[in-house]
């Protein structure tokens, strides 16, 4: 054990500082550039508020430094943390469901008289875990006792959170442990037969849905059937992103956004601001920031050493990138509005912490490699 | 061997991991194409399209209504500006309660229980961000009380705006007129889209007549609003045209004295001058206060006005038909000369009644005695009505017609006021047509002394009048002399309109009938002789009165009143100085009795306001 650290850090001293603070540059600075660059477009969005920005960066403070934290953690007593916290994140949505508060006519949160969260953020980072800590246990490809195994540990809390209900969430839960399952070798004809199976169960789910969820759907086939109500989201936002052209209107110039034409501006539909005042070429900016990070953190998964980083890596690393493409979709009028914010961009929420978390534990991963093959 | 196979595991497990990572990855890369080419579309190929969109999202115009023209007098004396007004408006959007702020709002001014009922709907009506008017017409201390008060409420605010007043009141409102909000009937009259922000136009008067020329045009301000309608700021503005200010004939001095001069009395009078038609006083009586209907009536004011007996809202100068009575008898002279049927000496006996030829049934004179042997002069100096009699039946009603017709009997005079009458000269032609009858000669007769059918309104009789003093000449009668741009000096004179010039065959028989209405006044047996005395103009002048039916009310029987209301209308004409007109008058004083004693007075106030610049 002994040698086995003073190795470790032999090794660490010879990678530089990353490896001194387990933390990964690439995707480290190209995180706080697009964390900078939301903050220029929350300024405009918050209606040229400073203090938008500054309870922002208070966030983003708290968050970098969770993520600091959780990359120190080194990848194998995660694995042995994984199914406390799955059954942990468990409970409490349990206890959400039971005695959870009321906040906006969704039953997210809980009250610890400490602190207010949402467990369903646990469960964001718990899923995929407790998937790969399950598959990677057992030799790849998975069985299929295995694999309705995954689907139950998946289930049981997308069902809870979609419950609150909380849709966007539950959506985001429930892919990234699918992402786990898919990456861990899911047969194709397996993959087709579910495929299939979801498209049937599609008129159920419709069935199970709240008004305002259909509502959604209906809204997004058709905005213009209510343009002051249900579509007046979509419709405004696709106005705002398509007066903003190739250049954009400017900083701060955005008249959708600086006029209130656009609804929830700072939050959700804050892609719309940045696309109205910096035009397609702002857009592309921000796209080019998000495929470096995703590209980075994939290859942090084809890196890693063990299946369970492996697969935990590779899974974390597509929910981001489902994030930004259901969020940039529903903005744009290709997806239903389902609530979910843009990454790193959009003002407020827990959210922030649980994604930089899950940074976090992608540095670990990378920066806890030992050399072995080399 | 674990170790070996854990390691054959591994690359396995390894490969395929990469493996379904790239095909994540080339997913991803899929979606994000599909969403590159939706931001192409949305940003490069309808960005036109949104841009419109954005443009019509944020830019609105809004009207900026025109300030209403001022309206004065011939001296310059305001009759009708534009006051700042304070409204208490309220932003239900910036109200936590409504009811209590309401209660707590009229522990300090009075709110009236139909006030805070009409703001109480347009809360439901109007966006919760847009101030809604509680109270108009804040008195200064009701604006003090609020203010001390005001961090106590806040969403409440005081606004000043411009309201209509008439500062000399009551005085000629059945000239002036008055504006009142704009109702869905005014809506239909008027260029909508130049009303766009007007409350009020003129309903009636000076006020509805000249209303185009008043109200001005209207003024855009684009503006840039927020999704709920705020306006945020100005991008650009056209000024409104302000209303043109008008100059009335009206000399307020004058009117003040006229209507004074009535007294108690109900009547009409107007003034005018004869060489040009200007009308210096335009009086029905009693009136009313014009400020009353500005921001609307309330309910019990107006039915004191309009069960008033009196009938303050009625146009008396316009649609006040009256029978001349003897202020006919100088224009039945002039026929009777005229048309060669009589002669300035012709002589009748007046025995105190007439009778047809071969008729039992007696026309009374007034004097039950008779007047004895008179002519034209006596005739119209002590007002014998045998003699017309005889004349009207001499000259027979179809003469009459044709030449009282030139004096502007029985047709509105055109005067540029709305709702004008046009009383009735009677005729053969007009009874077959209305009554279905022959002519009878007994109604020629009372013709002769201006009873009967005949029916003239002050209006008309003033200007008949003024067509005597000036030689023939009637004229339009006009109330507006001039009106002006604002904020210019210039002012535009509205022309004086000639309609008819009557045709002279002898002067002097003019110089004969009007030196005998000078008799009325300054002859020793003139019926107005009172007036003369003292006067150091010489007037011209006749006295009438008329039996009372003229006046169509729908009066209710009050035994107590029937006295009073069965009286004669008394009636005078007149002008002055005779050598060379100023003015003429006609005066008609409801159930006044004797013209000489009470209309007469009257014109004489009237004249020497204007001639001699009496105060009343």
């Amino acid at each position: 054990m002994n040698i086995a650290i003073g190795r470790h850090h032999e090794d660490a001293s010879k990678r530089g500082w990353q490896y001194r603070l387990h933390l990964d540059a690439p995707l480290l600075f190209t995180l706080i550039g697009v964390c900078a660059y939301g903050l220029i477009v929350l300024y405009s969005a918050g209606g040229g508020s400073i203090e938008i920005v500054e309870r922002q960066i208070v966030r983003l403070g708290i968050a970098f430094t969770g993520m600091f934290f959780v990359a120190q953690v080194p990848p194998r007593l995660l694995l042995r943390l994984t199914p406390w916290a799955f059954v942990t994140g468990v409970l409490f949505l349990l206890a959400v469901l039971i005695a959870g508060e009321t906040s906006g006519g969704a039953q997210r949160w809980l009250d610890l008289y400490v602190v207010r969260f949402q467990p369903s953020e646990i469960m964001k980072l718990a899923v995929p875990m407790m998937i790969a800590c399950y598959l990677a246990d057992s030799r790849l490809p998975p069985n299929r006792w295995q694999l309705l195994a995954s689907a139950l540990m998946i289930a049981v809390p997308v069902l809870m959170i979609a419950k609150q209900p909380d849709l966007g969430t539950a959506l985001l839960i429930a892919s990234s442990g699918f992402f786990v399952v898919f990456l861990a070798g899911l047969q194709w004809r397996l993959l087709a037969f579910f495929s299939v199976l979801v498209a049937a169960a599609m008129p159920v789910i419709w069935h199970f849905m709240h008004d305002y969820q259909r509502q959604r759907v209906i809204t997004l086939l058709n905005p213009e059937s209510d343009p002051l109500g249900s579509g007046y989201h979509i419709i405004q936002s696709k106005i705002a992103i398509g007066s903003g052209g190739l250049f954009g209107k400017g900083w701060l110039n955005g008249t959708q956004s600086q006029l209130d034409f656009l609804p929830e501006r700072s939050t959700d539909f804050i892609f719309a601001v940045l696309g109205e005042e910096f035009g397609f070429l702002g857009i592309l900016l921000l796209f080019a920031f998000y495929a470096i990070i995703v590209v980075r953190s994939m290859m942090i998964a084809i890196q890693a050493q063990d299946t369970f980083t492996r697969l935990l890596a590779g899974s974390l690393s597509m929910t981001f990138c489902v994030y930004f493409i259901v969020n940039t979709g529903m903005v744009t009028g290709l997806l239903p509005v389902v609530g979910l914010p843009l990454p790193m961009i959009s003002f407020g929420g827990t959210s922030i912490v649980t994604m930089m978390a899950g940074f976090g534990i992608l540095m670990s991963i990378q920066t806890h490699r030992k050399l072995l093959a080399t | 061997m674990p170790t070996r196979l854990t390691l054959k595991d591994h690359l396995f497990e390894s490969r395929l991991v990469m493996q379904r990572a790239i095909v994540l990855l080339v997913i991803a890369g899929f979606l994000c194409l599909t969403l590159f080419s939706r931001l192409l579309y949305l940003q490069v190929i309808a960005h036109e399209h949104y841009t419109t969109l954005s443009e019509n999202n944020r830019v609105k115009l809004q009207p900026i209504p025109p300030n209403r023209g001022l309206i004065y007098d011939r001296n310059g004396i305001l009759m009708a500006e534009n006051l700042p007004s304070y409204r208490l408006e309220i932003t239900p959007e910036q109200i936590v309660d409504m009811a209590v702020t309401l209660d707590a709002l009229s522990a300090i001014i009075d709110i009236r229980p139909s006030d805070r009922m009409r703001f109480e709907q347009l809360v439901k009506r109007k966006p919760r961000f847009e101030a809604i008017p509680l109270l108009f017409h804040l008195s200064d201390e009701e604006v003090a009380r609020f203010s001390v008060n005001r961090h106590r409420f806040p969403g409440v605010d005081i606004t000043a705006g411009l309201a209509r007043h008439y500062p000399l009141g009551q005085l000629a409102v059945h000239a002036i007129g008055y504006v009142g909000r704009i109702d869905e009937q005014a809506l239909k009259d008027l260029d909508s889209s130049n009303y766009r922000g007007t409350t009020h136009s003129g309903k009636i008067g000076i006020e509805k007549t000249y209303e185009s020329l008043l109200h001005g045009k209207v003024g855009l301000q684009q503006v840039e609003t927020t999704a709920q309608g705020r306006v945020l700021r100005v991008l650009n503005r056209m000024a409104p045209e302000s209303g043109r200010n008008l100059y009335l004939t009206l000399d307020s001095r004058v009117q003040r004295a006229a209507e004074a001069a009535f007294g108690d009395f109900s009547g009409s009078a107007i003034a005018i001058d004869p060489q040009n038609g200007h009308i210096l006083a335009f009086v029905s009586l009693p009136t009313y206060d014009p400020n009353l209907f500005v921001n609307g009536i309330d309910y019990a004011a107006y039915a004191a006005l309009k069960d008033n007996d009196h009938q303050p809202l009625f146009n008396r100068a316009l649609r006040g038909q009256y029978p001349p009575g003897s202020t006919i008898k100088p224009f039945m002279g002039l026929a009777g000369l005229e048309q060669g049927v009589s002669t300035p000496h012709s002589k009748t006996y007046c025995p105190g009644f007439y009778t047809l030829p071969g008729k039992e049934r007696k026309y009374r004179d007034w004097k039950r005695t008779g007047h004895g042997t008179v002519n034209l002069e006596t005739a119209i100096t002590q007002s014998c009505d045998v003699y017309f009699y005889d004349l009207a039946l001499s000259l027979g009603i179809d003469n009459i017609h044709d030449y009282l017709e030139h004096f502007g009997f029985g047709r509105a005079t055109g005067i540029d006021i709305v709702g004008e009458l046009s009383g009735l000269l009677p005729s053969r032609e007009w009874k077959r047509r209305r009554h279905d009858q022959p002519w009878f000669p007994g109604e020629t007769i009372i013709t002769g002394i201006g009873q009967g059918f005949f029916l003239v309104t002050p209006i008309q009789l003033a200007i008949a009048a003024a067509a005597l003093a000036n030689g023939g000449h009637i004229l339009q009668p006009n109330i507006v002399y001039a009106d002006q741009a604002a904020n210019t000096s210039a002012l535009v004179p509205y022309p004086s309109r000639l309609l008819e010039n009557i045709t002279i065959s002898d002067q002097h028989h003019w110089d004969d009938v009007i030196e005998a209405m000078v008799g009325v006044v300054h002859g020793p047996r003139g019926t107005a002789r009172a007036i003369g005395a003292d006067s150091p103009y010489r007037i011209a002048g006749k006295t009438g009165t008329a039996q009372v039916y003229g006046l169509k009310q729908e009066e209710k029987y009050n035994a107590a009143e029937i006295d009073e209301k069965l009286r004669d209308h008394a009636l005078f004409i007149a002008f002055a100085p005779v050598e060379q007109p100023r003015i003429a008058v006609a005066v008609i004083v409801e159930n006044g009795g004797g013209g000489g004693s009470v209309a007469a007075p009257i014109a004489r106030k009237i004249m020497d306001a204007y001639l001699l610049g009496k105060k009343p």
